[in-house]
């Protein structure tokens, strides 16, 4: 009989992991259905579906144990955030498209579980949008109240792409107005629409980005993710756009509008803390938030794309592997003295 | 306690499982059947054996003599008759044999004389000596031997002598009723360890799940009127790891490539002092320890046990539950699966666990790194376990020695706390042991490459020095020929007509200075052929016939013109003049 000490383990494993995180996002999806109605979670269904059959062929073709890693919950994971970035009444064969991409080229492609240089959600959307940028564009306009069976429609290419899905975020349509009024526009005018905007940062959407806080902020306290990379992302995030706000408040808007429209709370606790494509050393996890907090908002704000996270992320995931190498922490005995 | 205690980062937090064996005293396990007297048990030199087959021993008399000064002595722990000094299989994970004294009991148990003496008396030199002689060694789990840790570093003065009562590792409780009940001689065999390395201060630290054994420590420390702080550290694996501890107590923190003298702070364990105290006060050598017995068992306490009791046997004495499937030495942390049954409890043997399925699950499949980091945040050396591990797997051992594998003190922490299930401690031990293995390699074929190239070197000079030696025999036994000759002729010369002097003289003079040359010649000629053979031709064995063709014309030309292969005789005939016999 061959064991290895510790015979004594702890109670963890991958899947509980991932049903953690997934858990902590419920929150969020809550605050989201009761924005765009139940759309949210056909994109659930059909992302999740849609990951695990990738994810089950993709075993199969690597010989791998199917009872072992369709259970580990991981393409759970990379299927909710994607369907979580896409735009809700997306059709179905794009959410299907971006996960199929994500798990079997992001993910598999590369290794599989804990393999994965990029984070698969971030790159079935970089994919999309580049493949597909006016269907990744296309938001349900605000106010549009549609029931379970007419979003089904949508989704399943049943119905007419409406006029009024031609919609965008709040964070894309401020952007628009601003560069199409050319000055004649400036943020607080803009602001002023209650309709879209809410109170602060686009009608709705401050309580998803609650809701997202809130699910991180239970990962934290669960010790899933350390407070490094939503700290530094939040803060970065909030010393630039705070800095351009002061600079220039009719072009620039405020910091609060920026951390709570898009995908600023969902990047900073679900997407950045991705411990397989991100930083491991805490120093580096600061660099990583920091960066990615940064790009983010310079292309959302300078850049052609609704949103930036998802690129920032990819650049950051880029730069994780030499960022670790540089910022190893001194171990034990081995410390300046002080 | 005001003391401000430091922190050391990391750690985790195992269910103890140390209340089951507490309830009882320590108890006599009973004389064994037969005793394995594994000769070394001690980090350092393999002591011999002083005793044979057949002979007769007392309790604590010498079986094994400590080889070289990190090596500790080996007593009979019982008296009895020695049956064989043999090969038997050893409480290690590699279930390798080593070298065993195994004795009979005769059920006396009848001592060796014992001396007492009064330490304080004795040259330091002399207590480290007997401390040596008496087999004392680290009971905490790395049996290294005690003696050869109590000089304190030259350049840096003593600070803090540690005592390390922590016992941290789940199940074992042999040093908290050790502590709780023979606190005084305890605290006496500190004050040797004190009396040799003079520190400033003496901490002793425990864990926080012993206050019992805590207050005492403290009711001997001040009944013996000693100023020895009791410190109760926080319950937190692996406080009792000697480098965690000092960590704690002193804010220092020892690096794997410093000893902690160098920092003026020394740590030992407190079965470790009793066993000093026992065998300076009372010349007892240390044969025997307590054990616990824990786990899947009926009736879990801690045994005074005779060092070379068979471990199942033993083990019978707690009762173990049907479902037992092997016995774990040391704690469920860092201890490990026995061979067999009949393995011999060592000085190393703070406690048996009974394993079952029940108590210890099998672990479920390893599955991939996700990165997750936790085994980093558990690390108590603050190494990077999860990149230490992908080295490890891919065999790049240089880049795990730049992550300081070396470092990893193998207590746990990481695969305790992986949601991979990636058994990380027997990665590091493989990279670990593989770059030994590297090491020790290179080293042979550097040691065997230094070992040809000076048995070349010194056959040269040998094959020359021989050949000079016989030319300077030849040519004094010449002179001394010519001596007695001349002598000879000279003595003559008063008695007997002059006439034979003449014709003598001259074949006398001349002979010795013949022979002289011709000894020096052979020895030129000896060194001139070594130096031929030695200068081979080079690349001759793929020529082309037209190659080999010109290589022949080329010799033939040579030896035409005389270049090589000279005439013996010709170099004979040289006038011996620049041919000086003393060259």
């Amino acid at each position: 009989m061959f064991a290895p000490a510790p015979f004594l383990l702890k109670d963890v494993s991958v899947s509980q992991v991932m049903i953690q995180v997934c858990v902590a996002l419920i929150p969020g999806i809550a605050a989201y259905a009761s924005l765009v109605g139940p759309a949210i979670l056909v994109q659930l269904v059909i992302a999740t579906l849609a990951a695990l059959v990738a994810e089950a062929l993709m075993l199969k073709v690597r010989g791998k144990s199917l009872a072992l890693f369709l259970t580990d919950g991981s393409a759970i994971v990379t299927a909710w955030l994607i369907a979580l970035t896409f735009p809700p009444l997306a059709p179905w064969w794009l959410v299907v498209t971006g996960t199929v991409f994500a798990v079997v080229v992001a993910k598999h492609l590369y290794g599989g579980l804990g393999q994965n240089p990029f984070n698969p959600a971030m790159v079935a959307f970089a994919v999309c949008i580049v493949a597909f940028p006016a269907l990744m564009s296309q938001w349900p306009s605000v106010g549009l109240q549609l029931g379970l069976i007419d979003q089904m429609n949508i989704i399943l290419g049943w119905a007419p792409r409406v006029d009024a899905l031609s919609g965008a975020t709040p964070l894309d349509a401020m952007k628009t107005a601003l560069k199409l009024g050319e000055g004649s526009f400036d943020v607080s005018t803009l602001l002023a629409n209650q309709d879209i905007y809410g109170n602060f940062a686009g009608r709705g959407w401050e309580w998803v980005a609650a809701g997202y806080l809130l699910g991180g902020l239970w990962l934290w306290q669960r010790k899933l993710i350390t407070w490094h990379v939503p700290v530094a992302f939040i803060a970065s995030m909030t010393v630039l756009s705070g800095a351009l706000w002061l600079y220039n408040p009719s072009q620039f808007a405020s910091p609060l509008f920026h951390l709570l429209s898009g995908g600023a709370m969902l990047g900073a606790f679900f997407i950045a803390t991705d411990p397989v494509s991100g930083c491991t050393t805490p120093r580096g996890k600061l660099i990583f938030g920091a960066g990615a907090g940064l790009l983010a908002y310079i292309i959302r704000v300078f850049g052609g794309y609704p949103d930036g996270v998802a690129f920032a992320v990819l650049l950051m995931n880029l730069s994780a592997p030499l960022i670790d190498l540089l910022t190893q922490p001194p171990i034990f005995g081995m410390k300046e003295k002080s | 306690m005001l003391m401000n205690l430091f922190t050391f980062k990391g750690g985790v937090k195992p269910p103890t499982n140390k209340t089951q064996s507490v309830t009882l005293p320590i108890a006599q396990a009973p004389l064994p059947s037969r005793l394995v007297v594994p000769l070394h048990q001690s980090i350092g030199g393999m002591p011999q054996p002083v005793v044979q087959a057949g002979d007769k021993v007392l309790k604590g008399q010498l079986i094994g003599e400590a080889d070289g000064w990190i090596s500790a002595a080996v007593h009979a722990p019982t008296s009895g008759t020695v049956l064989e000094v043999a090969m038997h299989v050893q409480p290690h994970p590699s279930g390798l044999d080593a070298l065993c004294v195994v004795i009979e009991p005769d059920g006396k148990d009848e001592w060796i004389a014992r001396e007492a003496v009064d330490y304080k008396s004795l040259p330091p030199e002399e207590v480290r000596e007997r401390l040596q002689q008496a087999g004392v060694v680290g009971l905490g789990g790395a049996v290294f031997p005690t003696h050869g840790k109590l000089t304190a570093s030259k350049t840096v003065p003593m600070e803090e002598l540690v005592i390390n009562g922590a016992e941290c590792e789940p199940f074992i409780t042999c040093d908290d009723l050790l502590m709780r009940e023979r606190a005084d001689e305890v605290v006496r065999g500190i004050g040797i360890f004190r009396d040799l390395l003079q520190p400033k201060k003496v901490l002793i630290g425990i864990e926080d799940n012993k206050p019992e054994a805590a207050a005492a420590m403290r009711l001997a420390v001040q009944a013996l009127g000693e100023s020895f702080e009791v410190v109760q550290v926080p319950t937190r694996y692996p406080a009792g790891g000697a480098k965690q501890l000092i960590r704690v107590l002193t804010g220092k923190e020892v690096p794997a490539s410093k000893r902690s003298t160098d920092l003026g702070v020394q740590c030992f364990n407190v079965a470790t002092a009793y066993t000093a105290w026992r065998a300076i006060a009372h010349g007892e050598p240390v044969v025997s320890r307590l054990v616990t017995l824990s786990g899947n068992v009926h009736a879990p306490r801690n045994y005074e046990v005779l060092i070379g009791t068979p471990m199942g046997e033993l083990l019978k004495l707690a009762q173990p539950h049907p479902d037992t499937d092997g016995i774990i030495m040391g704690g469920p942390m860092m201890g490990f699966l026995v061979p067999n049954a009949d393995v011999p409890v060592v000085k190393a043997t703070n406690c048996l666990i009974a394993h079952s399925e029940r108590l210890f699950p099998p672990k479920a499949p390893e599955m991939p790194c996700i990165r997750c980091g936790s085994c980093a945040q558990a690390c108590p050396h603050e190494l990077q376990p999860f990149e230490m591990y992908w080295f490890s797997r891919a065999k790049n051992f240089g880049k795990t020695q730049e992550y300081n594998i070396f470092d990893c003190i193998e207590c746990g922490c990481c695969s305790f706390v992986c949601p991979s299930r990636i058994p990380l401690v027997q990665y590091f031990r493989f990279a670990k042991s593989e770059i030994w293995a590297r090491e020790r390699e290179k080293n042979a074929s550097d040691q065997a490459k230094a070992r040809f190239e000076f048995k070349q070197l010194r056959e040269e000079r040998e094959k020359a020095d021989k050949a000079e030696k016989l030319a300077k025999a030849a040519a004094a036994q010449a002179a001394k020929k010519a001596a007695e000759a001349a002598a000879a002729a000279a003595a003559e010369s008063g008695t007997v007509p002059a006439v034979a002097a003449p014709a003598d003289a001259p074949s006398a003079t001349v002979n010795p200075e013949k022979e002289a040359k011709r000894a020096t010649i052979e020895a030129a000629m000896a060194r001139a052929k070594a130096q031929r053979e030695a200068v081979q031709p080079k690349n001759t064995e793929n020529l082309t016939a037209e190659q080999q063709k010109a290589a022949a014309d080329i010799e033939a030309r040579r030896v035409a013109a005389h270049l090589i292969e000279p005439e013996p005789a010709a170099a004979a005939d040289q006038p011996a003049a620049p041919l000086d016999p003393k060259s």
